[in-house]
């Protein structure tokens, strides 16, 4: 059905317009890293949502499934690496905040300027 | 001053939402649940006689497209040695360290070595059901976590857990040096195939999968000692 | 169709709660409750691999390294 697609593609502009707007607002550092995982997990739930096919069953080989209806499994794999890289990059970046915390003795970026100009 | 914040605010909020619609208008035009494989409809049927694992989606992540999940294991070795370095600290003092009661500390024991088994039993079989090496691999993390968060003085032995962490990237790259020996192509197959659906199935994949499953959970549970322990002033 | 309207409602929801709370606990627990919803909506869409490695990775081990690293700082936002 159009109408569910519909659903979905509203889901997932809804989650990157927010990821968006808390990344361009915000100024607390964890919060943009907040934002910025919500954007990822959005686009990683557009790739899965465009490699579905109607009808179709999970892309493993059981008794009594022919392969013929499977939904296609690239995008899946895919997102399988997206979703890993993204844990990762996240624990080095609450590292990076708990270094600037320690440094600047605050979160804000605003204040955080060793730049002059 | 204050009218000035709101200004931003507002901005930055129309900026998103005129993303947003553009977004919106382009996905409208691609119709939803339609058959769209070109390249994946040779994946899945010459998948059994090529690779023979029941898991389609494993067989691309360890076969076909089995150089990026190298990068992956590389990207979170990285990320393990540099929230490491980062984190630095000559004393580590634990992070405000609270007392758990007998209940939790008896419930940890009791629940390690089924949490253990349950994240073992998930990536060994990552070629027949759904799940696979990451998964896996973060459940036996988290039963080590369990155990940080139960007992104060609890630490895991890093040295075996550095020790276990090299030798499983070495398993990987050295299945794929075994390609180029016998084959020419690196990460080519060379173990037997055997039945579809069994356990020893499917070449390489469950080795690469036990290497990757140690391999993630002994870099994750090192992550979260070094913010445990590590890091500065506890609050 | 009925299951996927009330959980983008719950989603839409979550998402302005972590946008605009000012206790970052709570946005971690919306943080949570997006995840999931992501992960039900993997399942829905038949893709068990990564409705699980989302389920595992995505929430529980990005709210352990987000309330380790709020402990380490403060815990609200400044003004």
């Amino acid at each position: 059905m159009s109408d569910l697609g519909t659903l979905y593609y509203i889901n997932v502009v809804a989650m990157v317009v927010i990821g968006l707007y808390i990344v361009l607002t915000k100024r607390n550092v964890l919060k943009i890293l907040i934002g910025l995982d919500i954007l990822g997990t959005g686009v990683n739930l557009l790739i899965v949502v465009i490699g579905y096919i109607e009808g179709g069953t999970a892309p493993i080989y059981t008794a009594g499934i022919s392969p013929a209806k499977f939904v296609d499994p690239l995008p899946q794999a895919l997102v399988l690496t997206a979703i890993v890289i993204d844990a990762a990059v996240l624990a080095m970046a609450i590292s990076i905040a708990v270094r600037l915390y320690r440094e600047f003795g605050t979160l804000d970026v605003r204040k955080m300027r060793l730049l002059k100009w | 001053m204050k009218k000035l914040k709101y200004v931003y605010k507002i901005a930055g909020l129309a900026i998103a939402v005129l993303l947003g619609y553009m977004l919106l208008q382009a996905l409208m035009e691609i119709p939803f649940g339609t058959n769209r494989m070109f390249v994946a409809e040779r994946f899945i049927f010459e998948e059994p006689y090529e690779v023979g694992a029941a898991n389609t989606v494993t067989a691309i992540v360890v076969n076909y497209r089995g150089f990026d999940t190298l990068g992956e294991v590389t990207v979170l070795f990285i990320a393990a040695t540099g929230v490491a370095l980062l984190l630095h600290r000559e004393r580590g003092i634990r992070l405000a360290p609270t007392e758990t009661t007998l209940v939790v500390k008896t419930g940890a024991r009791v629940l390690l070595p089924a949490v253990l088994l349950v994240g073992l039993y998930i990536f060994v079989h990552g070629h027949l059901t759904p799940g696979g090496g990451f998964p896996g691999g973060v459940i036996v993390a988290s039963a080590l976590i369990l155990m940080y968060f139960a007992y104060e003085e609890y630490v895991a032995p890093r040295s075996m857990l550095h020790l276990l962490e090299g030798i499983a990237g070495l398993v990987f790259v050295i299945v794929g040096i075994l390609g180029i020996i016998v084959y020419g192509r690196f990460l080519q197959n060379v173990f037997p195939l055997g039945d579809f659906g069994r356990l020893f199935s499917a070449g390489f994949i469950p080795i690469v999968y036990v290497a990757i499953g140690t391999k993630v959970g002994s870099e994750l549970a090192g992550i979260i000692h070094d913010m445990i322990r590590r890091g500065g002033e506890s609050e | 169709m009925i299951i996927e309207i009330i959980l983008t409602i719950v989603l839409i929801v979550s998402l302005i709660v972590a946008a605009e709370t000012r206790d970052l606990l709570v946005a971690i627990v919306a943080l949570g409750i997006i995840g999931l919803i992501v992960a039900i909506y993997f399942y829905l869409l038949q893709a068990p691999d990564v409705a699980m490695t989302q389920a595992v990775v995505g929430i529980s081990l990005a709210a352990a390294f987000y309330i380790l690293g709020v402990r380490r700082t403060k815990r609200f936002e400044e003004e």
